[in-house]
């Protein structure tokens, strides 16, 4: 949602004696200091990038040829830290090897006109949307280095050429490396005019380096916001109110008093309580035994079976928003030879990262500083300002990587807010409240609900001549950036659907299409889930493809051929799974194949599925072939593992992933009510990074979207039976009969 | 007051005994490599060694856990990460956030020392861990890469190391 700045060059290249003062927190994350030993604050002394001044905002170059890269975009494990490090590596010309990360923070950007433009980590947009002004950071930084070699050595730039952290002039055969020269280079003027390098001349992006970040996961010294530990620190657990929108009546903070550890007993917000203790363990212990009563509002009896029904009036309703119209649907309807209708649902997802919601704050009258793993540290910071009753430029939000991210920490901050409501009762004292699973599960902010009825008009030779998809259920946009809605439609809701453009176009030509959407909102909060809506949208048109392929009794790569013909980027991946995975060849006994392909995030994604069905119903996923088209790789391996972990999550649903709701209440608490993919349940994925050319696309979420479909697509080959609401562990599969 | 033995050390934890092992090292000794991610022994994320089997410590209370006792965390497996479980990690870049590979390197490591040459179906049965980005094949690979069943060139995952070699 948020788009970045453009890079502003005259910003960049000026040395920033605050922006450097202000710089000393972040430093200590990159620096691989322990922040659970040293609590960075604003009166202690700098550390990563040190008293070295700054050649522009993202790049510091050090005297012992330390390259410290600032990124503004969230690690959470999809690599972005190392992707973005190796774009403006590129263009600096720097030795690779001696390059370091650190976040500037988020008050550090507001106070300096928002340098680092956006720091949102959503919607894999990480490289896509900040490439441009990154890259330029990384060559207005080089310019300046060669400036300065050439006037040390009285040469002209233009004679001057750089390579691995060294310029060089030839003709005399002088050489500098950067540490040498960036003190005289900071006082060089940035040039007005740059030229970014060609990617087909790249050297450091583009190509499969290890990620930055590994070392401190494989010893346990990685720091996440659950590890911080600082002077004086409580910490807190909390209980928000069991059913949306309901309250909190009261508690009896006198029957936990006296249990071990307890601190203080904190009612926060309306609807919550926490107990705030010496060890997160006393503060839980001590909250399940205290006697809390809710008033749980009105939607005390809401249950699953009732947002069903609500959804399913949407699916015939007269009023509905278009996101996509060709041609006249209802005419060809009457007109056509032959009708195919299916309907399909989704349920409520919830994202479950590893780590659960977490914050350490620290509360002044004058001030509010908050250490929290964040999608998006501005939006955390306004979160924290607002909760604090202080103006943002009072407040501070110190980023820690993330364990786990996937849309949860991004647009709401939440937990934030609770974090700083409780630091608030107690003034000066740092409390770090963590979420138990179980918090974290009943507080969710879910992927949406949605029901789709699918309607296809084939003429007398089986051509497919309409096609009307009618999406009924949540929006995310309702619930989170109403604002956003223009005249009741929620663009979010079509992704995978546009008609052309840039993000997610729908590959398919069909002459008569209507695409629109019946907007039902149950009282649940929702959230962008990773792949968001263009995981249901994927199922939906890809299983349908596959019944209209059935019912004309087509093949179903032959059809989606077809109606590619005028999509060749779509039918480019396509292809080349149908290649890798053998279709049309026989595949090994018992196994069976599916497809599926979409659009999404920019990119073009497919998939082909690989799998067998046992007598007694057992599936397995033997193995999934899996293309991206990006337009530009900047890791393809890093690629790979998005692809790899985005089956993943695609699969946890499709397999097992339900939310639902009884007497108000989420049902599912924890793992063993909410069972993901584990080892035994995880194919080997086959990864195809294609990338074509001429545009950025994304890649931590569009491949999630084809596993379900593709997955689908094989089980029907397998068993015919098509499944149409999900998850399959609902359903009981028995194969076809030899 | 109770005695344990972690990474080699004699400990004392001032702590309650039905407090969970994961907490005494997490809060009590700052040892914060083991992770929490469910208290109910479901994800792993908290797989600590005790006397050198895989165990989940978040559903160990203190007062189950003898003063000679051996337990053995993240902190402890090696020195510089050089058990052949982190190298075989570090080999194939297996880390995406990160959160749940203590457990899985921990897991990992008691399954090689129970079966040096696992099949794939032991992996599946020992490796019950959850990770939510999805390294599952690549904790796979790097399994039999640290077993000594494949070597790192049949495995088809190119990358670089930082001065720009094969790795």
């Amino acid at each position: 949602m948020n788009a970045p700045h453009d890079f502003d060059t005259r910003q960049a290249g000026r040395p920033s004696n605050t922006g450097r003062r202000l710089f000393l927190q972040s430093s200590a994350v990159a620096g691989g200091l322990m922040l659970g030993f040293h609590v960075p604050t604003l009166a202690a002394e700098p550390t990563a990038a040190g008293a070295t001044p700054e050649l522009n905002a993202w790049v510091v170059v050090q005297p012992d040829e330390t390259v410290i890269i600032r990124i503004a975009r969230s690690e959470m494990g999809q690599g972005t830290l190392t992707g973005l490090a190796q774009l403006v590596a590129e263009e600096l010309d720097c030795d690779w090897s001696r390059v370091k990360t650190e976040y500037p923070t988020p008050g550090q950007n507001l106070a300096r006109d928002r340098v680092w433009g956006s720091f949102s980590t959503g919607g894999s947009r990480g490289v896509r949307e900040s490439h441009d002004y990154m890259r330029k950071g990384g060559a207005t930084a080089r310019a300046m280095l060669m400036q300065a070699a050439a006037a040390q050595w009285q040469v002209p730039v233009s004679e001057v050429t750089t390579s691995q952290g060294q310029v060089r002039h030839a003709a005399s055969g002088r050489s500098g490396s950067y540490g040498q020269l960036a003190a005289a280079a900071v006082t060089q003027k940035p040039p007005a005019d740059l030229t970014l390098k060609d990617p087909k001349d790249w050297k450091i992006a583009g190509k499969p380096y290890k990620r930055l970040d590994t070392r401190g996961k494989l010893d346990g010294s990685q720091i996440y916001g659950m590890d911080l530990k600082m002077p004086g620190l409580l910490n807190a657990a909390i209980k928000d109110c069991p059913v949306f929108g309901g309250k909190l009546k009261s508690f009896d903070a006198t029957a936990i008093a006296s249990k071990p550890g307890v601190k203080k007993v904190v009612a926060v917000g309306d609807s919550a309580v926490a107990v705030v203790a010496d060890t997160w363990w006393q503060a839980k212990t001590a909250l399940d035994a205290l006697p809390i009563v809710w008033d749980e509002g009105p939607n005390a009896a809401m249950d699953s079976a009732q947002i069903a029904a609500m959804l399913k009036a949407g699916l015939d309703a007269p009023e509905a928003a278009v996101g996509q119209r060709q041609g006249d649907v209802p005419a060809a309807m009457a007109g056509a030879a032959r009708k195919i209708e299916a309907v399909y649902s989704f349920p409520y997802q919830n994202h479950a990262t590893m780590e659960t919601m977490n914050a350490t704050a620290r509360w002044t009258p004058e001030r509010c500083e908050v250490w929290t793993p964040t999608q998006n540290g501005e939006a955390a910071l306004a979160a924290a300002a607002e909760a604090a009753g202080l103006p943002p430029a009072q407040c501070e939000v110190y980023k820690i990587h993330l364990g786990g991210g996937f849309g949860r920490r991004g647009a709401v901050h939440d937990w934030v807010r609770q974090a700083v409501a409780i630091a608030k009762a107690m003034p000066g004292t740092p409390v770090k409240l963590i979420w138990s699973r179980e918090e974290d599960m009943l507080h969710g902010r879910y992927h949406p609900i949605t029901q789709c009825k699918l309607t296809a008009g084939l003429d007398a030779k089986g051509q497919l001549q309409a096609l009307h998809m009618r999406i009924s259920g949540q929006s995310i946009l309702a619930g989170i950036f109403p604002q956003n809605i223009k005249n009741g439609l929620d663009p979010v809701v079509f992704q995978g659907l546009n008609q052309g453009g840039t993000e997610g176009a729908f590959g398919y030509s069909v002459p008569n299409l209507l695409i629109d959407h019946a907007m039902r909102n149950p009282p649940v909060p929702p959230g962008f889930w990773r792949g968001v809506n263009l995981n249901q949208n994927a199922i939906y048109v890809e299983s349908f493809i596959d019944e209209i392929a059935h019912a004309a009794g087509k093949d179903p790569l032959t059809l989606r051929r077809e109606l590619l013909a005028q999509s060749p980027k779509h039918l480019a991946v396509l292809n080349a799974v149908a290649e890798k995975a053998g279709w049309g060849k026989p595949a090994p006994k018992g196994h069976y194949r599916g497809l599926a392909q979409i659009m999404g995030f920019g990119s073009y994604v497919a998939a082909c599925a690989e799998v067998s069905v046992a007598k007694d119903g057992t599936l397995k996923i033997h193995r999934i072939v899996a293309a991206t088209d990006p337009g530009h790789a900047v890791n393809p391996q890093q690629i790979q593992a998005q692809v790899e972990g985005s089956f993943v999550y695609g699969l946890s649903a499709a397999l097992f992933g339900e939310i639902t709701l009884k007497d108000g209440r989420v049902q599912q608490d924890n793992f063993h009510t909410y069972p993901v993919v584990k080892m035994e349940h995880m194919p080997q994925v086959e990864s195809i990074v294609m990338p074509s050319g001429g545009f950025w696309g994304g890649v931590g979420e569009p491949t999630i979207a084809v596993a379900a479909p593709a997955v689908l697509n094989a089980i029907f080959a397998a068993t015919g039976q098509r499944i149409r609401d999900l998850p399959l562990s609902r359903h009981t599969l028995k194969p076809k009969v030899a | 007051m109770a005695q344990l033995q972690v990474n080699g050390k004699t400990v004392e934890v001032d702590a309650d005994g039905d407090t969970p092992l994961l907490w005494a090292l997490r809060e009590q000794l700052g040892l914060t490599g083991t992770k929490y991610g469910c208290g109910l022994a479901q994800c792993g994320a908290c797989t600590v060694h005790l006397n050198g089997e895989a165990v989940r410590s978040c559903v160990r209370p203190l007062s189950s856990v003898a003063p000679t006792d051996r337990i053995t965390t993240i902190e402890g497996l090696s020195k510089d990460a050089s058990h052949p479980v982190q190298k075989a990690w570090a080999a194939l870049d297996v880390p995406q956030c990160g959160f749940c590979q203590s457990g899985m390197i921990m897991a990992a490591a008691a399954l090689l020392k129970d079966k040096p040459k696992p099949t794939d179906a032991d992996i599946d049965s020992a490796m019950t861990n959850i990770c939510r980005c999805g390294t599952y094949n690549r904790v796979r690979a790097a399994i039999h890469l640290a077993a000594g069943q494949v070597n790192r060139k049949s495995i088809a995952i190119r990358l670089l190391d930082p001065n720009g070699s094969e790795a």
